[in-house]
């Protein structure tokens, strides 16, 4: 099958990818120079803002809108998360509240155990040299 | 003798002194390289997507296909002791999108392999990433059962 | 020995300092004092396996370098006083366990050395002849530790301080031709509130300041009796908030005052945000730098303030404040 790379290229969306996708990380950054919050309440926070703006609804027509822009940062996590539950439950009731989330992000969890696993054979830690 | 106020007569008034003495992160400058880094990022994550809609996958699978990739290319560029620099040029640009959350599993990965693969690598993987899926997790279950409760109220939500 | 004042306390045969030694590791020698330390190392493994084993051997080489420098030999040291950041204090005591020396391992976060040296000095007005004191700290077994794993991707805020990779160590004798300690003012605890884990200079200060004033009201020395007054490692902001609250009080301190902190690296150059800290950091400047300049006799008078953050990473998780502490010793030739 060949690849319509135009399509691909397409500026509009991407355009639009790029906005939303950095608005977030500012919104990030903001909190990570006013709040001195951690990193890892911070990730909690994004995870856990999408899961919740994806269960309402809202963050769908973020992901509309912006594709990639809306469901790479965390938040798009969390609202994957929240959207596979939802689809769970319609396919399977309650079980599937507890099986859909996970199903749903399943292969970025997975990836990211298996390459920190592998990271951690082949390569060491290094001094920050700055 | 003593002109000036003293900046230790009450904890309070210290800390403010303390704040106002202390230099603030140069945030507009952060927040620049914020935006484009990470709007770069969700970028490339849709390029990816969309030529896996060009190869006929649909939409969540191209969305797992894009988080895996991404978050190759994150855990590589961590083993290279690269991803750190990027992070801080970058700040929440690289942290927020999926590559920060593979970066926080590799990074520990990484550090304490020293204390062995089992407990040191194993054990310690998720220091920084484990509450992102607790709390990630545990809310998804929660809005699940909600969104239970309430459709079988036949309200509908979504 | 006596006691003066409120906490001071004065010697009858102030102690020498016999000689000192110091390692640091490769971005302190990239620093503005390089050329004052004993060896600079060019990686932070030093071929070992783990951050805590390299640091382990800066020490011990450290107090091997200073040993066959002062042409003293083990069995003439008494006792050994030595400490470092890493849990236990593992830095010391596995570095210094074949050095067949008693050993004394003391905690007192960055205000170690001058902990130690106290104690030494206080030693050698009793029983010892030549006691031994050595700190060291590592940035990444200290970042391991206290913050992050090295790899992951955070910005440092600029109130962050960066912890040195060095050893500093000193050896402390009854008789002597000086450099004399004649003074130690041990400080006291002192928590002002300060929560935040990245902003230790401003934890500290408040605790080097009411060492700083004690010893002067104790002493009836003022700021121009000495030539330098040095503190530990408050970094540029534990600095500049010192020498206000200083001026608060009426005392000023502008112009003999500096910090081991702002010493050791170059600020525009070198990234470190507010400045060095850490046992190591005290210790090795002071070892390196300061008493190089004591014995070339460019500084006759110097008081040396160490100060320390009596925190751990589980305090700050429960969202405890940062006590701190500040010990000083006067040095004088």
């Amino acid at each position: 099958m060949d690849i319509d790379w135009a399509q691909v290229f397409s500026w509009m969306p991407l355009l639009k990818c790029f906005i939303v996708g950095g608005l977030i990380c500012i919104v990030g950054q903001i909190l990570i120079d006013k709040t001195k919050l951690t990193p890892a309440r911070i990730l909690v926070i994004f995870v856990t803002t999408g899961a919740i703006l994806g269960g309402l609804g809202i963050y769908q027509y973020l992901v509309d809108f912006a594709g990639a822009g809306a469901t790479v940062p965390l938040t798009g996590f969390g609202y994957n998360l929240a959207k596979g539950a939802i689809e769970g439950v319609k396919e399977m009731g309650i079980i599937g509240a507890f099986t859909g989330g996970v199903k749903a992000a399943a292969g970025g969890i997975a990836a990211a155990i298996f390459f920190g696993y592998l990271a951690s054979l082949i390569s060491k830690p290094k001094m920050k040299k700055q | 003798m003593g002109t000036n106020k003293n900046p230790l007569e009450t904890k309070e008034g210290y800390q403010n002194y303390v704040d106002q003495k202390s230099p603030n992160s140069p945030i507009w400058k952060n927040c620049f390289n914020a935006f484009w880094v990470g709007g770069l990022i969700c970028t490339i994550g849709q390029i990816i997507s969309n030529i896996c809609k060009q190869r006929g996958f649909d939409i969540a699978t191209s969305g797992t296909i894009v988080s895996i990739i991404l978050i190759g290319i994150a855990a590589f560029l961590t083993g290279l002791n690269i991803f750190n620099k990027i992070g801080k040029f970058a700040g929440a640009g690289s942290l927020v999108p999926i590559t920060g959350f593979a970066n926080s599993i590799v990074s520990p990965a990484m550090e304490y392999k020293s204390e062995g693969y089992v407990m040191g690598v194993g054990g310690k993987m998720f220091t920084v990433a484990g509450p992102v899926l607790v709390f990630g997790i545990s809310a998804s279950i929660l809005i699940g059962i909600i969104y239970m409760i309430f459709n079988t109220q036949s309200i509908t939500l979504v | 020995m006596k006691k003066i004042g409120k906490q001071t306390i004065q010697f009858d045969t102030p102690p020498t300092i016999l000689d000192c030694a110091s390692i640091v590791g490769p971005k302190e020698a990239q620093g503005p004092l390089a050329k004052y330390f004993d060896q600079t190392l060019d990686d932070e493994f030093w071929g070992e396996k783990t951050w805590e084993k390299a640091e382990s051997k800066i020490i011990k080489e450290t107090v091997n370098t200073l040993i066959s420098k002062s042409g003293i030999a083990i069995d003439e040291i008494d006792c050994c006083f030595a400490g470092d950041l890493l849990n236990q204090c593992i830095s010391s005591s596995f570095g210094l366990r074949e050095l067949n020396v008693p050993f004394f391992g003391v905690f007192g976060a960055c205000s170690t050395f001058v902990e130690s040296m106290s104690l030494g000095a206080i030693c050698t007005e009793s029983f010892a002849e030549h006691v031994l004191c050595a700190t060291s700290s590592h940035f990444c077994s200290a970042e391991k530790q206290f913050r992050f794993p090295l790899e992951l991707g955070n910005q440092r805020p600029p109130t962050s301080q960066w912890t040195v990779t060095g050893a500093g160590s000193c050896i402390l004798s009854k008789s002597g031709q000086g450099p004399f300690i004649t003074t130690i003012t041990p400080g006291k605890i002192i928590d002002m509130g300060i929560k935040d884990g990245n902003n230790m200079g401003a934890a500290m200060a408040p605790a080097f300041a009411d060492t700083l004033v004690t010893h002067f009201l104790d002493t009836g020395r003022n700021p121009s009796y000495y030539d330098a007054i040095i503190s530990g490692d408050l970094g540029y902001i534990g600095k500049e908030i010192v020498i206000d609250i200083l001026a608060s009080q009426g005392y000023n301190i502008k112009s003999n005052y500096n910090d081991c902190g702002v010493l050791i690296f170059d600020k525009a150059k070198q990234d470190t945000h507010a400045g060095g800290s850490g046992c190591g950091c005290c210790g090795s400047v002071f070892s390196g730098y300061f008493f190089k300049q004591l014995q070339e006799k460019k500084i006759k008078k110097m008081l040396l303030i160490a100060t320390g953050a009596l925190m751990n990473s589980t305090s700050s998780q429960q969202g405890e404040t940062i006590p701190g502490i500040a010990h000083a010793i006067s040095i004088e030739l």
